[in-house]
């Protein structure tokens, strides 16, 4: 059995085997493996019983379930109004450039991917990002790269 | 300036010698016809931003047969310039259990869920822990009754409240026709309760202060209080809790910087407010109506990037399944690039406005329906900025 057929029967063991479970199913999965591979979308389907499309039906709804390869952390930017205004421009631009990639791409060594996001609940203090579930509010371009440095060098 | 604005503390209050749970001890022992008359007598209506009469919605779920029944706590809270209930789940979760589990009884249910956006998902580890000790509680009461916490995945339309079901479901997050309401057929077709983050812990707080102490605060049309988020240009930006039916100016005085020109009141899907209608605009169900989100603009903004933010929030967010959003949203959008550039007259936001009117009759759930609140708001009032 490849790991991720193992990590889909564990997940599926834990949360039940009813389509209710897809949600949580398919979070873990990328809790683990950082995005939604085809393999694993079928594994799912065959788990729980149901059409491959219809798993791929409901990932493919989803921000946060990605179904194609991601980075080992996921930077989100949040873009939303009062981030905008408070600068998060400059937050995507200096981490852009840092990490030499486009918003969308991921780099190179798989250890970053720069997205940006919709509302992340925190116009008080913007701008913020999200890495992974990680929230950093009161972002300044010095104190983003700061915090994507750190990462990079506890991820291996 | 003379200052009205008044400040209440009943959402975040933590009173020591009054634990939540001995507030859920207390309510057990009313029997639930009694607790609902007092939640209708509070005035008490969904803080989410649709405003409907908690107490009415808590009968509804308790009238319907049937033997399994649920109660959802609604914490998708995905509205751009909201984030008040993030605060209440980080500050007094327990407050929130309680009122989950006061409607479990009310209305004959055996399991309560909290939706939390995955956003929010910082907060997971924590709230997990803090349920495995208030379901414990209840066990030891011999109240049948277990709250669970459930994901989202960064869908602001599951905050609809039978695109969470599906969500919940794990179907995409389309919301359904309605009727039937959730009260008849929601999580799993069955009788459910979904109250926002916010109105439970009202629910609580009535309970424990009674409904003439939260009667007291507001207006005719809105009792009680209500948590703010507040941000934009503003040099306090932060979560308030304020009496509601204020008027605007007020608020202004208090938060603005001196130089605000436009509050949008409810979010991207609310209303924009210019200054010349501050004097004569009240914060409520009487006047506009707001889930908390009061985002202040100063003369330095181009109202046209905010409209223009809001309509790539809403094209993005729509969810697809009815055309009247999915092609209205990108129409909108196109629309007002398409005037920005001169590539079509000012006249063009009048047939623009007309396929807002369209949508509002026509999309199946809130977010088609409400694009039309900050679009036509925002063109009426500051019209040479959308086209120069």
């Amino acid at each position: 059995m490849s790991t991720t057929e193992v990590l889909v029967k564990e997940l599926v063991e834990k949360n039940g085997r009813t389509r209710n479970s897809l949600m949580p199913v398919l979070q873990g999965i990328v809790q683990k493996e950082n995005f939604l591979s085809e393999e694993a979308m079928l594994c799912v389907a065959k788990e729980l019983d149901l059409a491959a499309a219809d798993v791929y039906g409901t990932a493919s709804f989803y921000t946060f379930l990605d179904t194609v390869p991601r980075g080992k952390n996921i930077i989100r930017v949040c873009k939303t109004i009062t981030c905008h205004m408070k600068g998060k421009d400059e937050i995507v631009n200096t981490l852009s450039s840092a990490l030499k990639i486009k918003v969308g791409e991921t780099t190179h060594d798989k250890k970053f991917t720069l997205l940006t996001a919709n509302c992340l609940g925190w116009c008080h203090k913007g701008p913020v990002m999200l890495i992974n579930d990680e929230v950093y509010p009161d972002l300044t371009p010095q104190k983003a790269m700061e915090i994507v440095e750190e990462y990079s060098k506890s991820t291996h | 300036m003379e200052n009205n604005l008044k400040k209440v503390d009943i959402i975040f209050e933590v009173d020591e010698k009054v634990s939540p749970i001995s507030v859920l001890d207390k309510t057990l022992k009313r029997s639930p016809d009694e607790i609902i008359l007092d939640l209708i007598d509070s005035g008490l209506k969904g803080r989410g931003g649709a405003g409907f009469p908690t107490g009415l919605k808590w009968k509804f779920a308790r009238n319907e047969d049937g033997d399994t029944k649920y109660v959802i706590c609604n914490a998708d809270e995905g509205e751009p310039g909201t984030f008040k209930d993030r605060e209440i789940l980080d500050k007094v979760p327990e407050k929130i259990f309680v009122g989950i589990a006061i409607c479990g009884y009310v209305v004959g249910a055996k399991e309560g869920y909290i939706y939390l956006r995955g956003e929010y998902n910082f907060l997971l580890k924590t709230l997990q822990k803090k349920l495995e000790i208030f379901n414990n509680e209840l066990k030891q009461r011999n109240f049948d009754f277990n709250v669970y916490l459930k994901s989202g995945s960064g869908a602001y339309v599951c905050g609809e409240e039978s695109a969470l079901f599906e969500s919940m479901e794990g179907k995409r997050g389309e919301p359904r026709n309605k009727p039937p309401y959730p009260t008849v057929a929601g999580y799993n077709s069955k009788p459910t309760v979904i109250n926002n983050v916010e109105t439970l812990v009202y629910t609580t707080m009535i309970c424990h202060i009674g409904p003439e102490k939260f009667k007291a605060l507001g207006t005719t049309d809105s009792r009680g209080s209500k948590v703010f988020s507040v941000s934009g240009d503003t040099p306090i930006p932060g979560i308030y809790e304020l009496e509601l039916g204020m008027p605007l100016h007020e608020f202004v005085n208090e938060f603005g910087d001196g130089d605000a020109k436009a509050i949008q009141v409810g979010g991207a899907s609310g209303h924009c407010v210019p200054r010349k209608k501050f004097n004569d605009t009240i914060i409520g169900f009487e006047g506009i109506p707001t889930g908390g989100s009061m985002m202040i603009f100063n003369s330095t903004r181009s109202m046209y990037n905010v409209l223009h933010d809001y309509l790539e929030f809403f094209t993005e967010e729509s969810c697809g399944q009815c055309t009247p959003c999915r092609v209205g949203c990108q129409q909108l959008l196109k629309g007002i690039e398409a005037v920005k550039r001169g590539e079509r007259p000012p006249a063009y936001l009048e047939d623009l406005k007309k396929l807002t009117g369209t949508m509002k009759i026509a999309a199946k759930c809130g977010l088609g329906q409400s694009v039309g609140n900050p679009f036509n708001s925002i063109i009426d009032n500051f019209r040479e900025e959308i086209i120069y």
